[in-house]
């Protein structure tokens, strides 16, 4: 009786958990349903805030900015992190260690100290804030979490493999064109699967390197949020929240398993 | 080594080059800004002087770092206290459930925070669904305010950062040998001792990097004190953005920059000593 009592408590306990976790997002789903512009009771379940949201042309540019800097800013940073993965665990080079130290620093600094230093580099070189600038800095935050998926899983390669190309006659490019990019196939899509969501996802950085004629989905959810809550809102944040399960999905299903990075 | 080194060449150049104009030059303008003064037209004044960090030592800008730590560490002792019982539950799980368990943790961790900040408001508003229901159930008559306080900000953070505690947690006690448990037990020992002398020092390492994990964001989230505590809660990461943007004062804006990173720096490193001196001590132990 004692230890069934005990079991209860404790699935209790983890479910208790777990609807803290997923609450808010689900009270923000349901409320994109409902029939009504600012009453928390239930109206009716309507498709209104998703249509309106498909006819409002300002937060589709929105959201195709955000699309297309994830989209580039992720192959960006899976090239030059896995570049630098693959060079920090074969060659010895010069700077190597301030190479570790740089992703290092990438790494711990918060996110403000990131995008102020790049506000600053962008400043002093006189650039305008917006596409380019938010790109730079978005392949640069995503690289060091590329780096580091690629290196765990280059660390269990057997080193057998490149010594035999090579032996064989293989040039560096072609060992990494026929051997590595191979090999690490899975690690550079989790990369590129992580990178795209953080970048989808970032407010901090994007907020000090992008102008005001180059607006992206989190800083405008952000901005249009601070204003007060529109049902049109939740409709977004629900479609975001989607796309978010949509990846991560995919990338438990077919990458997450032989891939200890999260 | 000696025929065909183009595409090393090409590897470490591209590497080196991007790294060292988007991470190493940004850092030594930020530090060099930080040691500029505010100009008048315009937005620096090439002036080397210290005074900004001087200026850090004024009660107002200690007041915001007292309260701001003091924030963070109410937070990550809050995701720690209701992370680990969910960790170890989640641990002592049968196999087959663990793996839909864990990912049921490691969506939120990949939803944008932003989102699920903006979910909280929705919650929390004073017509929102928990004044509702309190209403309901009959505790309250009128609503009351949630919103815009410093406990919100609070309750947004722990929502936020919680699956960065459970993720490490659950990591370090899923690898605990659960035998050593039942044999403390069969040795006599009671419920807190088994926690206190086996449990605790054993998942110490997963109790640091989770800490470490949600104390240092937890201190710079600018836009969750923006959006549930209203004006009244200030981390440090709201005076930073100010300075940039609202005060235009960069200076001062890198100094707290500089001086944020060298605080986490520093609980960093005695994380690394602590993280290190511990497992010495555990090694020992085992021989």
């Amino acid at each position: 009786m004692n230890t069934h009592m005990n079991r209860i408590s404790k699935v209790a306990y983890l479910l208790a958990i777990y609807l803290f976790l997923y609450m808010p997002i689900l009270v923000l789903i349901v409320y994109s349903f409902n029939d009504s512009s600012f009453s928390l009771l239930w109206q009716g379940f309507t498709f209104r805030w998703y249509e309106s949201l498909m006819q409002n042309t300002d937060l589709q540019i929105v959201a195709l900015h955000s699309l297309l800097v994830g989209f580039l800013a992720a192959t960006g940073a899976t090239g030059i992190g896995t570049l630098a993965a693959v060079s920090l665990y074969r060659y010895q080079f010069f700077g190597k260690k301030l190479i570790h130290g740089l992703i290092f620093i990438l790494i711990i600094s918060p996110d403000i100290v990131t995008g102020i230093s790049l506000l600053i580099l962008f400043s002093t070189l006189k650039m305008s804030l917006g596409f380019w600038t938010l790109l730079l800095s978005h392949i640069t935050f995503c690289i060091p979490f590329v780096t580091v998926t690629v290196y765990s899983r280059l660390t269990g390669q057997d080193k057998n493999l490149f010594e035999a190309a090579k032996d064989l006659g293989a040039t560096e490019g072609t060992i990494f064109r026929r051997i590595l990019i191979p090999l690490l196939w899975p690690a550079i899509c989790a990369g590129w699967l992580l990178s795209f969501t953080l970048s989808m996802d970032d407010v901090i950085i994007s907020f000090f390197v992008t102008g005001p004629e180059f607006d992206i989905l989190p800083l405008k959810i952000f901005s249009m949020v601070r204003v007060g809550i529109k049902p049109e809102i939740n409709a977004l944040c629900s479609v975001m929240f989607g796309l978010t399960l949509v990846i991560v999905l995919v990338y438990q299903l077919t990458l997450g398993k032989n891939n200890d990075a999260i | 080594m000696k025929h065909n080194t183009r595409f090393r060449t090409f590897s470490t150049t591209l590497v080196w080059m991007w790294l060292g104009i988007f991470v190493l030059i940004p850092s030594f303008l930020l530090f060099a800004t930080s040691l500029l003064v505010q100009g008048d037209s315009e937005l620096v004044r090439l002036q080397p002087t210290l005074h900004n960090y001087f200026r850090l030592l004024d009660l107002n800008y200690l007041r915001v770092f007292l309260r701001s730590g003091l924030l963070a560490g109410t937070c990550t002792l809050g995701c720690l206290i209701l992370g680990y019982p969910f960790s170890y539950l989640l641990a002592r799980m049968p196999d087959r459930y663990k793996g839909f368990l864990l990912l049921l943790v490691i969506i939120p961790f990949w939803t944008s925070s932003l989102i699920r900040s903006y979910a909280i408001v929705m919650i929390l508003k004073t017509h929102g669904i928990l004044n509702s229901f309190l209403i309901w159930v009959g505790m309250i008559k009128v609503p009351m305010q949630f919103l815009y306080t410093q406990s919100a900000t609070l309750i947004g953070l722990i929502y936020t950062l919680l699956p960065l505690m459970i993720l490490p947690l659950y990591a370090s006690i899923e690898k605990l040998d659960f035998r050593l448990i039942d044999a403390a037990r069969d040795l006599g020992a009671r419920k807190y001792q088994i926690f206190f002398r086996v449990l605790l020092p054993l998942t110490l390492p997963g109790i640091l990097a989770g800490c470490i994990l949600v104390l240092l964001p937890a201190m710079t989230l600018f836009y969750i004190p923006d959006l549930l505590g209203g004006a009244k809660t200030i981390l440090i990461g709201n005076i930073i953005q100010n300075q940039f943007l609202g005060a235009r004062d960069w200076p001062m804006g890198a100094t707290i920059s500089v001086a944020l990173t060298l605080l986490m720096g520093m609980v960093l490193f005695v994380y690394w000593r602590f993280y290190h001196q511990h497992r010495h001590e555990y090694a020992y132990e085992q021989n």
